[in-house]
């Protein structure tokens, strides 16, 4: 069978997805934010009743529908992907997900479709209160869509509460509770959707801050600022939160993906954080390079974000592939001896049921049993290719830490000069406010770029790799697909770049 | 509302691609496209678990 598959187009399917998850991900943290801070301006105006108000929250309410617009359905051409790029992962998964986006189907996405219709439409048809319910209603209904698909991709990187049934091929649910309760899936759920509040609360100051600059709306702008720096700096200081522990639970769930994170090969005792680096391209695991070009190290603050003990020991790459019998460490040479025992065990129950001998096949079970935990490890030719691309996951971690770091600051700034009443006046950090809504973009972008980039080659963590998950397709299909996105993607920003931006020319006194 | 009609008809011919031009010509469900029964299904699907073992993507030429 192996002659018989076109192995670049597993990295097609890749790019195509990592496509679609990006592009997609332009629109998801926006709605999840703006939608609370759409809420929180409504819910002043109830209390005020002050028209200034209502015509505020009209106004990125507008924003909000237009990013919505653009943004709705983008998510099922993934779905539309894993069924045609990504058969065997889609089969194979398919029990696991199912109650998930069942669940995100019935309740979220009927309660926020339900009530967006009432909060766009319904201004002057139903009561104040009635308004104000819809809106907070699609603000939670929004972020209870996310929650169940960040359980599924929470699954994915820690594969919990099932079991692999070798005759149908599939992972079957054995603990729903285990699945949505994995520490995992809340630790992504809570940092994904705090970051899109973040994000929200740096669109709404970039735009706001933008009329400052050109000396319009300032009244509209300054409430605007207020309320977004108030929410974006309790949200980016719990992102902050979030993200140590979720460091902390992948230390124990993905240790491989933190050490790619830190660029870390040698483990070590009171292990020190990379705050500033260049990795060397040309280290290899095992050999004696190091591992950077330059660095800035903070002492000891790694063993304590991963083992929260100054003086815990962190793996590096080197220990995780060769392994380390002092630390209790299986390498992946052990873990791919054990792996091809899975599989030749599956192998074996597969034959022996075909010959409908029963004593053979169960024989086969309990020796795959055995094993099964490490079965995607029968799939790798070898130690090293359980090695995430290093650089990328390094870079894009220190990315995403530093410029989370910098919207801290920002929102601090911000609210210290509206409290002095100075924040009008002072035109670099207004710049640096616009520039912020950029950098938020980035920030997000990079957040997944670490998540997805340093499981790989993981499409579930230890069980199934990429090359395995994919279909038995020809790259020219793939390829064609991903252009073709690339195409559609590209119109559909530019719509959305020109609209938003003409609706924000408008300004908050138009339609 | 100019921005709400605008809009409107984005959602809808963005719809009209992706559920009668993408879904239909570009992205078939693969395996129910190429086997009939489950039973047929689960038996490719564990055929690539069982026989192949294949290089990481970033050694894929």
């Amino acid at each position: 069978m192996i002659e018989n598959i076109d192995l670049s187009m597993v990295n097609w399917a890749r790019a195509t997805f990592a496509l679609t998850a990006m592009y997609h991900w332009i629109f998801v943290p926006l709605t999840l934010g703006l939608a609370f801070l759409c809420a929180f301006f409504e819910t002043i105006y109830v209390k005020t009743r002050n028209p200034e108000w209502k015509h505020l929250t009209k106004f990125w309410m507008t924003l909000f529908g237009i990013n919505f617009a653009i943004g709705v359905a983008t998510g099922i051409i993934l779905e539309f992907e894993f069924g045609t790029n990504w058969s065997n992962y889609s089969w194979m998964v398919g029990d696991i997900f199912g109650a998930p986006l069942a669940i995100e189907g019935i309740f979220a996405f009927f309660l926020e479709a339900t009530f967006f219709a009432v909060m766009f439409f319904g201004w002057d048809r139903v009561s104040t209160r009635m308004h104000l319910f819809s809106t907070w209603m699609v603000a939670v209904g929004s972020n209870l869509s996310a929650l169940w698909i960040l359980v599924a991709n929470g699954w994915m990187q820690n594969p919990v509460g099932m079991v692999f049934n070798p005759d149908s091929a599939r992972f079957e649910m054995e603990n729903l509770w285990a699945v949505i309760s994995s520490p995992v899936a809340i630790g992504h759920f809570v940092h994904a959707t705090s970051s899109g509040f973040l994000l929200a609360s740096l669109f709404v100051v970039g735009i706001s801050s933008w009329y400052l600059l050109r000396g319009k709306h300032k009244k509209f702008a300054l409430r605007s600022i207020t309320v977004a720096c108030v929410f974006g700096l309790l949200s980016s200081v719990f992102v902050a939160f979030s993200g140590d522990e979720h460091a902390f639970i992948t230390a124990k769930t993905q240790p491989m993906k933190l050490a790619a994170m830190e660029g870390m090969y040698k483990g070590s005792s009171g292990a020190g954080l990379v705050a500033l680096g260049m990795a060397n391209p040309l280290k290899q695991p095992g050999d004696d390079q190091d591992p950077f070009i330059f660095k800035i190290e903070i002492p000891k603050i790694l063993s304590l974000l991963a083992t929260r003990d100054f003086n815990g020991f962190v793996p590096g790459i080197d220990d995780l592939l060769y392994g380390n019998a002092a630390q209790g460490i299986m390498g992946v040479d052990a873990k791919i001896e054990r792996g091809d025992q899975a599989v030749a065990a599956l192998t074996a129950y597969k034959e022996a049921r075909k010959a409908n001998n029963e004593a053979q096949a169960s024989a086969a079970l309990e020796t795959f049993n055995q094993h099964r935990d490490y079965l995607g490890y029968g799939h790798l030719l070898s130690v090293e290719h359980a090695v995430p691309p290093v650089g990328l996951t390094f870079y894009a971690f220190r990315v995403m830490v530093g410029l989370g770091t910098f919207f801290i600051l920002l929102f601090a700034l911000y609210l210290f000069l509206l409290h002095r009443g100075t924040l009008e006046r002072n035109y670099p950090l207004l710049i640096l406010g616009v520039l912020g809504l950029f950098l938020g973009y980035v920030a997000q972008q990079a957040g997944w770029i670490v998540t997805e980039v340093g499981r790989q080659p993981w499409a579930i963590q230890d069980m199934l790799p990429v090359t395995v998950a994919r279909s038995n397709l020809d790259t020219g299909t793939v390829m064609t697909t991903f252009f073709l996105f690339l195409a559609l993607f590209t119109v559909l920003l530019i719509a959305e770049l020109k609209i938003m931006a003409r609706q924000i020319g408008i300004g908050p006194g138009g339609e | 509302m100019v921005v709400g009609k605008t809009l409107w008809k984005i959602i809808f011919i963005k719809l009209f691609i992706m559920f009668a031009v993408l879904k239909v010509f570009f992205f078939p469900n693969f395996l129910a496209t190429n086997f009939s029964s489950d039973a047929e299904r689960a038996e490719h699907v564990l055929g690539n678990l069982t026989e192949s073992r294949s290089p990481p993507p970033s050694e894929l030429q």
